[in-house]
């Protein structure tokens, strides 16, 4: 198969576009999707190719839209609504959380919401503490809902498609740090497999849990590790809930080693919860405390300095690492 | 200030009954000093001390019960005041401080360690895996020296400790001569009458009140036994070297020698093996070494000398540096460390520094030895008793003491040629004993 | 934009089998709930269960304007639009009480009922969140190209909500076919219009949005049918949203635990008086309709009905808690 360099960004474009002609009922709405291109480029030229009644310009009206597409869905069609930045979310969470996540079994199994919700997260560009949220914990909690990270081209381009064939409200999450990022795109036919996390990177010393903006950084960690002699394995958790406990678990198991790394804040985290898990599985199989390394616990700053210092980054990742392994 | 804590020897260990201290506050100490006797389920344990310093507190009475972990005495280290300052606090930092940036990552900020050694009475810091893997095994792992995080124990310590707390079982003789029995008493090779040892081996039934103290059942060694040598055998490919040594020159010499000292101080021919092992060992550095990961040679040349227990089982304690150490230095050596092994009483750095094993069965009447190499090391050296058989040097037939030496090795880490280099390395300094 | 008014008086006679049938509707609210509220007494009935008693004319004035096709959201105040809806009162009782019989499998309970094969969207509990719901089903049948409209019932309560006023905004924006139904009962649980809102004509509300807005005496089954009627009209013709005020007011408390400290009991008796019911059921007299012997075998048939829907959830099974996690995902992949 012929590769190629590719942007995060056009992998996210090409798969809206793919949907957009693969199914008539899907249709993107949200914030600045049509006219000005997306608020990152991402949906550009779309509204030209498909017109307004499938790229939907919608006011800033984050509950209103975000309901209609529940609403919309419930009606027949496949919604992708797009979120501007996780930032604005929670004026929607009441739509999220109350309606999409619960529609189903509250209504004893006869109302499903095939809706998938997409929205760029993540610090990184020096936005500051209103505009550099790391929530995917806050959607992960919500029963009802599936959650999908994407930390991989791959991901990017090949998520929507299966997320737009789940009968369940889908919650994508994408980075906007990750936009202009290049990288060669293998085909994948049919859609990658969201219910699965995915191995990235195999190996037999411990085990790197990670999603999102972790991934290629837990790679170059890994890189590095092996010039000393660690074989890190690097787990992509890409689905955040339910979590893929199997794939956890086995890689754990194998290496008897974890530590679990994300952006977001760490307490009451997604790593909170893989550590859990982990603990309560494999525990007689643990050879080292489960670590995390995880995002300082405050609003996040504009300057750069500290922007990069309140998230891990590979430097810290081959550190805790050695450490833990060579008990340095 | 240094803190120094109860040792966890094993992962059953959870604490043990202070006996006795054997320093006192201004003592100077040097690594590797006994501080102190530890009596736990095993028996009586001499705790080393790994800091040179000058004691400054001791903070736990003899015969107080003391949890693994709690700190036991202030070290104040070289060229620092000696004045005690300050009682510490509970509450002692861990072992290394993270830097800030670190510290606003990491989860797992320890408890202090005292609060969690008196929290957790029965606890011993031993990774969950560490600990099943002991159970799986049936090895009892309360003599293991825990290097992970923060002390604890972690799966290679155990699988280090299954290793080092038992010698490779001599495989069946080359000659039909029958095997020794399991029970039979280890005795250094001698041609003539040897000279007892300065201090005599315990009897078997001191080794019995030994074992029962401890509680080491035969089968618990025997499963130690078993597992290290299970591993050799699927882990190591060996292969074999053997020659004839000519010991006229050296058993002369060594009756020469004797004749001039007192009973007390009489040489073994063991020590002239054990040394000359030694001094070609420093021709052929690739056999002192451990297989980890690829060869890892050690600086330091540790020889492990099998020491068969009465009632079955054996022990085999490091002879540390015996390239530095002189005849005489090996021969106090031996003298203590045959019985302190037969009374299951070895520091846990004799029984987890060897860098290479000797094996002596001349005793029971064997002519050669081939061993087991025990992991993670490379070689094990065998020798077979000394007798007297025909030789021919310089086309003339004569009848000589000839010892018969074996080389097993690891064939990923050496070939047969630099075993060979090493058995005529042993050959050629077994012919000048004097400079031995 | 705004008709502003509240029109009382209704002459035009009605069919005698559809004045029957919209009596009924209205009894059957009553005594069904009036059944409802004893149940919870006696603790059949548990959570919160509020009573519509005193409303009823308004779901059954708009209900009877709506087709089967159309879609219909309500509030968590939606036994009697279920009821008048179609779904079956043995069902919904079972549903209150909490039983797998129910239509949500018990799940829901009074402030959940769900009906797919009815169109009945809820039995929604967070003020005004199904607001966006209702634009987005319109929107779906907008895009489908099917003619329909979707109903959706709120409160005054929920015209404070944001969440009111980007639906509002977003239906006449994408000229979605909405028929906006406010049931205007004076009272946001216990907090009075004239402490909620500033603007406390709330048809300019919907005005302001560009959306025809009217207003009715919800106490009037046969001006709140006019109204209806013509809301629904319009959706149907123009495609585009349309904002109903009916003005009512609810006999009961807000929910059964409720002291009723912000009114006076003078002011209820006042609306009492104007009960749609009597009312209703008198008109029909006057006008022959209906006779009174014919009005006693309907109470006759409708108490024997809530009687049924008793008997029924009583004899009514639990879900087992083995199957507690079903549905929180689809078993069925699209």
């Amino acid at each position: 198969m012929a590769t190629s360099l590719i942007t995060y960004r056009e992998c996210l474009k090409q798969a809206i576009r793919e949907a957009l002609q693969g199914d008539e009922r899907v249709f993107l709405m949200g914030e600045d999707v049509g006219h000005y291109g997306g608020a990152f480029a991402v949906s550009k030229g779309l509204l030209q190719e498909f017109g307004p009644e499938r790229i939907m310009d919608t006011p800033l009206s984050e509950a209103g839209f975000t309901g209609a597409g529940i609403g919309a869905a419930l009606g027949g069609m496949r919604p992708i609504v797009e979120i501007m930045t996780i930032n604005f979310s929670l004026l929607a969470l009441d739509q999220i959380a109350n309606n999409a996540a619960t529609l189903l079994h509250m209504s004893g199994g006869q109302l499903n919401v095939p809706l998938v919700i997409r929205m760029s997260a993540g610090i990184g560009r020096q936005l500051a503490a209103q505009h550099s949220h790391s929530w995917e914990p806050l959607f992960a909690h919500l029963p009802g809902l599936r959650v999908l990270s994407v930390g991989t081209h791959e991901d990017a381009r090949y998520m929507l498609a299966p997320a737009l064939l789940d009968p369940d409200p889908v919650i994508i999450f994408e980075y906007t740090s990750m936009l202009n990022l290049e990288q060669e795109l293998q085909p994948v036919e049919g859609g990658v497999d969201i219910s699965k996390a995915k191995i990235r990177r195999e190996g037999k010393d411990i085990s790197i849990i990670t999603y999102g903006t972790g991934v290629y950084k837990a790679l170059e960690a890994a890189a590095e590790l092996a010039a000393a002699g660690i074989e890190a394995e690097v787990v992509d958790l890409r689905v955040l809930r339910p979590l893929d406990d199997e794939t956890i678990l086995a890689s754990v198991t194998k290496t008897s080693r974890a530590i679990i790394v994300e952006d977001a804040s760490r307490s009451v985290s997604v790593s909170s919860e893989v550590s859990a898990r982990i603990t309560e599985n494999c525990f007689y199989d643990l050879d080292a405390p489960v670590q995390r390394l995880c995002g300082a616990e405050v609003p996040i700053p504009y300057p750069k300095h500290l922007e990069d210092a309140a998230v891990p980054q590979p430097a810290q990742i081959v550190s805790a690492i050695k450490k833990l392994l060579q008990h340095a | 200030m240094l803190e120094y804590r109860m040792p966890s020897l094993g992962a059953d260990m959870e604490s043990g009954f202070l006996r006795e201290w054997h320093v006192k506050p201004g003592d100077k100490i040097k690594k590797g000093d006994i501080i102190a006797e530890v009596e736990t389920q095993k028996g009586i344990i001499d705790i080393e001390v790994f800091d040179d310093g000058t004691i400054g507190e001791l903070l736990v009475q003899v015969d107080e019960k003391v949890p693994v972990g709690t700190l036991m005495a202030m070290i104040i280290p070289p060229g620092e005041d000696g004045e005690i300052k300050e009682t510490p606090q509970k509450s002692a930092a861990p072992a290394t401080t993270p830097t800030a940036a670190e510290e606003a990552w990491i989860a797992t900020e320890p408890p202090p360690m005292a609060e969690k050694a008196a929290a957790a009475e029965h606890h011993v810091r031993a990774s969950p895996l560490a600990k099943r893997i002991a159970e799986e095994k049936g090895i009892d792992i309360a003599t293991i020296h825990g290097t992970g995080p923060e002390g604890a124990i972690i799966r290679e310590d155990v699988e280090h400790a299954i290793t080092a707390r038992v010698a490779p079982v001599p495989e069946a003789p080359k000659e039909a001569a029958p095997a020794p029995p399991p029970a039979s008493p280890p005795a250094p090779v001698a041609a003539e009458k040897p000279a007892p040892p300065a201090q005599a081996p315990a009897a078997p039934a001191e080794e019995e009140k030994a074992r029962q103290a401890t509680g080491a059942s035969a089968e618990t060694i025997r499963m130690a036994v078993a597992a290290a040598m299970s591993k050799s055998n699927r882990e190591i490919p060996h292969y074999y070297l053997e020659t004839r040594i000519d010991m006229r020159r050296a058993m002369a010499w060594l009756a020469e020698t004797n004749k001039q000292r007192p009973v007390k101080e009489r040489l073994l021919p063991a020590v002239l093996l054990l040394k000359a092992v030694a001094k070609a060992l420093n021709e052929v550095p690739d056999l002192n070494a451990w297989w980890e990961n690829g060869l890892q040679r050690k600086p330091a040349i540790n020889i492990g000398y099998v020491v068969a227990l009465r009632t079955g089982g054996i022990m085999v304690p490091a002879i540390h540096d015996a390239d530095n150490k002189s005849l005489d230095e090996l021969m106090q050596t031996l003298n203590d460390l045959i019985p302190r092994a037969r009374a299951l009483r070895l520091r846990s750095s004799e029984l987890a520094d060897s860098t290479i094993t000797v094996t002596s069965l001349g005793e029971g009447g064997v002519e050669t030895v081939f061993g087991v190499i025990y992991p993670p090391q490379v070689a094990l050296v065998g020798f077979g008793g000394i007798t007297d058989q025909p030789w021919t040097e310089n086309g003339m037939l004569d009848v000589r003491p000839v010892l018969t030496a074996t080389l097993a090795a690891d064939h990923r880490a050496t070939d047969g040629s630099t075993g060979s280099r090493f058995l005529t390395a042993i050959k050629n300094y077994l012919q000048q004993p004097e400079k031995l | 934009m705004a008709k502003k008014g509240t029109k009382t008086k209704t002459t035009a006679p009605l069919a005698p089998e559809l004045a029957q049938k919209l009596l009924y509707q209205m009894l059957l609210i009553r005594r069904f709930e009036e059944k409802a509220a004893e149940m919870y007494t006696k603790t059949k009935i548990r959570g919160f269960l509020h009573l519509y008693i005193g409303e009823e004319a308004v779901a059954v004035g708009v209900m009877q304007a709506l087709r089967p096709q159309d879609n219909v959201l309500g509030t968590y105040r939606e036994h009697g639009h279920a009821l008048v809806r179609g779904l079956e009162p043995n069902v919904i009782m079972a549903e209150m009480y909490g039983r797998q019989e129910g239509y949500c499998r018990g799940r829901g309970g009074s402030m959940h009922l769900f009906d797919a094969k009815r169109k009945f969207f809820g039995g929604n509990a967070i003020v005004a969140g199904h607001l966006a719901l209702a634009v987005g089903l319109a929107l779906a049948d907008k895009k489908m190209q099917r003619n329909q409209l979707t109903c959706c019932f709120f409160g005054e309560g929920a015209m404070a909500e944001g969440a009111f006023h980007e639906a509002m905004n977003l239906a006449a924006l994408w000229q979605v076919p909405v028929l906006f139904v406010c049931e205007n009962n004076l009272y946001a649980m216990g907090t009075a219009l004239r402490y909620t809102h500033a603007q406390t004509d709330l048809t300019l509300k919907g005005a302001a949005y560009g959306i025809t807005a009217a207003a009715v005496d919800g106490m009037d089954l046969q001006a709140v049918m006019e109204a209806a009627n013509t809301a629904a009209a319009t959706v149907r013709k123009t495609g585009k949203p349309y904002f109903l005020v009916c003005n009512t007011y609810r006999f009961r408390a807000h929910s059964m635990f409720d002291a009723e400290l912000y009114r006076d009991k003078a002011e209820v008796e006042e609306w009492k008086q104007r009960d749609p019911i009597p009312a209703f059921s008198n008109t029909l007299l006057q006008q022959q309709l209906l006779a009174e012997a014919d009005l006693q075998a309907l109470e006759a048939r409708v108490n024997e009905e809530v009687q049924q829907a008793i008997d029924f959830a009583e004899s009514c099974s639990w879900e087992p808690v083995e199957e507690m996690s079903r549905f929180t995902y689809s078993e069925k992949k699209t």
